[in-house]
């Protein structure tokens, strides 16, 4: 791992990277080669010793200067295989050419014009997967990682304008009445454009707060709250209403909101809130957890404010995180931030197949966090007050490759051994929670429950729309959002024919 | 935000709080409950069952024993004021149905105040009810006319005989069980010691027995898993499975410990709660 840099010595280097290369001006007269030789600017963030001992976000965001050098490392390419790799088509060349020329304002209008919510997408995209992936630049270097920063340089551009009022052209009312269940990323994306056409637009929400996964499961430090409130604000300028503590499927039913409430067309997101366990022995026991609960705790009920909040937390020293996707990285460092001494994350795979974002995985080595890879638990013991005391694993090693190419994970026989920790905490995904289609008989959903649309997000149930998690299963926000707007579309096309 | 439209405080540390809550109060049925919040950043969501309604006024109604930290907080708001968040109906309503012998419903202590609308159904189903009420002693015996204006018989029991019978309430259940029409059924609902003994109670008769499961919840959606329970061999999540369980299937001791999760934490935020509601009786007086 390399040395820490401040934030000011990684200013000054991209300083002189900038005054060396003449830039923005002298941007034009760089070729390619040249351009491919700029080393890709490094965020700066918070150093890791002391982040672990606080929940304030970790990455600071890149400096006026780190912007237009990282954005001058774009190759301009004409086919832009990066926009492939995006899952809402960002115009990428566009907003990081307008960046690299330090109009910044362009550059965020351009990356508006698709996408919805680009301060929390900069943070929370799994880029090394997208637009990241299909880069030219990454695949000269062949390390994803070395590409454009382009989720880097989209967090920038948001963070700087979003201080600004943003200006939208409301169309005249339309009179007509859409109700949304759910208000994460995809119900806030589909009120804001479905806003914007004139529709009158309630977004209906089960917890005391907006913005779904976001506020109540990724950690403060990885996406401060106060980015996504800006967005409910803006919402709520706009004239979206919100209803909290109303659960659809319990409070009302979506077929009462569409005959007797008086709503023209439904769009569900309620997203993939129903946590797996692993049905292994011990699972009950106190000490148990689901990244869920553990992260809803700390997160929206601000359990790690010790001193004000009523929701307790459990007392961790050590702790085992079962998993190894975005979910187990946040479970894992939210428990090091409130006290653990020891925080395990024990994964059947190696590093190479973890689905987290690299970054968060290396974050996560970076503050401590001990890997078990090629390890399984098979059982969780406790004591006479049937409290966690240690868990039992298996090794695996790595076998033949399966059909999707990825090598098969495989017990080794005999290589059981005990761990004592004092928790564990599940974070093996989410499927689909049962409230609304279960109390929905008109919904086609699938065998794993997920909502079943067509090409427009509309359901089996005419004006009613679907997206985000409930549709794609537990996915990412991008996704949840793209989706959010081709509802909207749909659910536009189906109010106004 | 939710009006407390009525206070009235049933024995020392009972209270019953009728609250503003329309669309709760048209959807809501016998054994379901509620999950409420009173501060907006720092509240913790505590369930509390819907002990009655009315769908015309908009109104439900709460009754909640003031044993930490959040129902202390309650017990200090006065008619008038509100409740930040209340969300419901939650969980699966109680399964009501015809039966032919009596239907026993037994309630331990602040467990009359969820039986209350199970003995309702019951009554509207056209059972014959017979309710036992325990408590430790005379002055935690609540809602006692309530009960009596809807059974067909009642039967008091108290740990140290200053009112009805000096027995636990497991005895007379256990007479009816034994008795020559046996209980169609037997609903159960107290603390978990309480329901625990009726469940081994009525087991070897082979009533059918129901007990509501008060475990720690977060959201009550089914989002979390904090809530779940081992019945049979399989988890149950009380929020949305429950919280009504065959209670000869829970498995009592796991269900326990796990309600003592945050011990530690209670007794401290506890001694906080209690010091902040005294300090605002003062400020009131
Ligand atoms: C811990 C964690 C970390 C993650 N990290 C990343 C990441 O780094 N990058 C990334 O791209 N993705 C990440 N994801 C996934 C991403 O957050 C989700 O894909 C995304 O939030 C889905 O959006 P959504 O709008 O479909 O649903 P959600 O965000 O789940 O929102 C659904 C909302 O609906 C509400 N609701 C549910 N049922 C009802 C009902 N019956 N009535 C009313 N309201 C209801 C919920 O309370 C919630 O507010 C992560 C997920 C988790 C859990
Ligand atoms: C479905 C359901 C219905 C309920 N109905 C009623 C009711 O009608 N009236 C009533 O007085 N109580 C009811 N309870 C119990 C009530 O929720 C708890 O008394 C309350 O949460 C205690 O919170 P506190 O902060 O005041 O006390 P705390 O200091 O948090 O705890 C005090 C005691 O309550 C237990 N407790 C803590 N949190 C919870 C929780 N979330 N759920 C259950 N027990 C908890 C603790 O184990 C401890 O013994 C119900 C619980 C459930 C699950
Ligand atoms: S939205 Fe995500 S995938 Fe698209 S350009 Fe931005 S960071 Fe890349
Ligand atoms: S693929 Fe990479 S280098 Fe090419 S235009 Fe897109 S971001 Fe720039
Ligand atoms: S309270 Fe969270 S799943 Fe039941």
């Amino acid at each position: 791992m390399t040395a820490y840099k401040t934030p000011q010595t990684l200013d000054l280097e991209a300083l002189a990277i900038k005054e060396n290369l003449n830039l923005p001006e002298g941007l034009a007269n760089l070729k390619a080669k040249e351009r491919a030789a700029i080393p890709q600017q490094e965020m700066p963030s918070q150093e890791a010793m002391a982040r672990a001992c606080n929940m304030e976000e970790v990455a600071l965001g890149y400096t006026d200067n780190q912007v237009i050098v990282e954005a001058s490392r774009c190759l301009e390419c004409k086919n832009a295989p990066c926009v492939k790799g995006c899952p809402v088509s960002i115009d990428i060349p566009g907003f990081v050419g307008a960046a690299a020329k330090g109009n910044f304002d362009e550059a965020l209008e351009i990356i508006k014009d698709s996408s919805m919510l680009p301060a929390i997408c900069g943070r929370v995209c799994p880029q090394e997967k997208q637009c990241m992936e299909t880069c030219t630049l990454g695949k000269m270097k062949k390390d994803p990682m070395q590409s454009v920063a382009i989720g880097r340089i989209e967090r920038y551009l948001a963070d700087r304008g979003s201080s600004k009022e943003s200006k939208v052209d409301k169309a005249l009312p339309t009179g007509k009445k859409v109700a949304i269940v759910g208000s994460g990323p995809s119900g806030l994306t589909t009120a804001a454009d479905l806003a914007r056409l004139g529709h009158d637009v309630t977004i209906f929400e089960a917890f005391h707060k907006a913005g779904g996964v976001t506020v109540y499961g990724i950690p403060e430090f990885r996406l401060p709250k106060s980015i996504v409130q800006q967005e409910v604000d803006n919402l709520e300028a706009m004239g979206v209403k919100f209803v909290y503590d109303y659960l659809i499927g319990r409070t009302r039913t979506i077929e009462q909101l569409m005959n007797e409430d008086g709503f023209d067309s439904v769009y569900v997101a309620n997203g993939a809130g129903l946590p797996k366990f692993m049905n292994i022995e011990g699972e009950n026991l106190v000490g148990v957890f689901s990244a869920n609960e553990f992260l809803t705790r700390a997160n929206l009920m601000k359990a790690y404010d010790r001193g004000n909040a009523a929701t307790p937390i459990y007392q961790s020293k050590k702790v085992a995180v079962f998993g190894g996707g975005n979910v187990a990285m946040d479970a894992a460092r939210t428990a090091l931030r409130m006290g653990a001494e020891e925080v395990h994350i024990v994964y059947r795979r190696t590093e190479a197949e973890m689905p987290a974002r690299v970054e968060e995985v290396h974050h996560a080595q970076e503050e401590g966090i001990i890997f078990d890879l090629l390890t399984n638990p098979t059982k969780i013991i406790g004591d006479e007050n049937g409290r966690v005391t240690a868990i039992e694993c298996l090794k695996y090693q790595l076998g033949e490759p399966d059909e999707s190419g990825r090598r098969r994970p495989e017990a080794i026989e005999g290589s059981e051994f005990t761990m004592e920790i004092d928790t564990c905490i599940t974070a093996l995904g989410n499927s689909s929670n049962p409230l609304v289609t279960g109390t929905t008989p008109e919904l086609n959903i699938t065998k794993w429950g997920n909502i079943i649309v067509n090409e427009d997000g509309m359901t089996s149930m005419p004006g009613v729309f679907a997206g985000g998690d409930i549709v794609q299963g537990a996915a990412t926000v991008i996704l949840a959002m793209g989706d959010g707007r081709t509802a909207a579309k749909g659910i536009h096309d189906y109010l106004t024919k | 935000m939710n009006k407390i439209v009525r206070k009235k405080q049933l024995s020392s540390d009972v209270f019953l709080m009728e609250i503003d809550a329309p669309h709760i109060a048209k959807s809501r049925k016998a054994g379901q409950f509620v999950i409420l919040m009173l501060d907006d950043d720092y509240g913790e969501r505590i369930p509390l069952t819907i002990a009655d309604g009315d769908a015309e006024k908009g109104t439900i109604t709460i009754i909640f024993q003031a044993v930490g930290g959040t129902t202390l907080q309650l017990s200090t708001l006065e008619e008038g004021g509100s409740i930040s968040h209340v969300l419901g109906p939650l969980g699966t309503p109680t399964h009501i149905k015809k039966q032919d012998a009596p239907v026993i419903c037994v309630g331990g202590g602040i467990g009359v105040a969820p039986l209350h609308p199970i003995i309702q159904a019951n009554k509207e189903a056209g059972n014959k009810v017979i309710t036992i009420m325990g408590a430790r002693t005379e002055d935690l015996l609540i809602m006692e006319e309530e009960v009596r204006a809807l059974s067909d018989e009642v039967i008091i029991c108290t740990d140290d005989g200053s009112r009805g019978r000096k027995a636990l309430v497991t005895e007379p259940l256990k007479e009816f069980c034994e008795a020559e029409e046996k209980p169609a059924e037997v609903v159960a609902i107290g603390p978990p010691i309480m329901m625990k003994f009726c469940a081994a109670t009525t087991e070897p008769y082979k009533v059918p027995t129901v007990v509501s499961l008060n475990t720690i919840m977060v959201d009550g959606t089914g989002m979390c898993g904090g809530c779940r329970v081992t019945v049979g061999d399989e988890t149950k999540f009380v929020c949305v499975d429950g919280p009504e369980f065959d209670g000869h299937l829970v498995d009592w001791n796991s269900m326990m410990s796990r309600m003592s999760s945050y011990k530690e934490h209670e007794a401290d935020h506890r001694c906080r709660m209690s010091e902040k509601a005294k300090e605002l009786s003062t400020q009131g007086a």
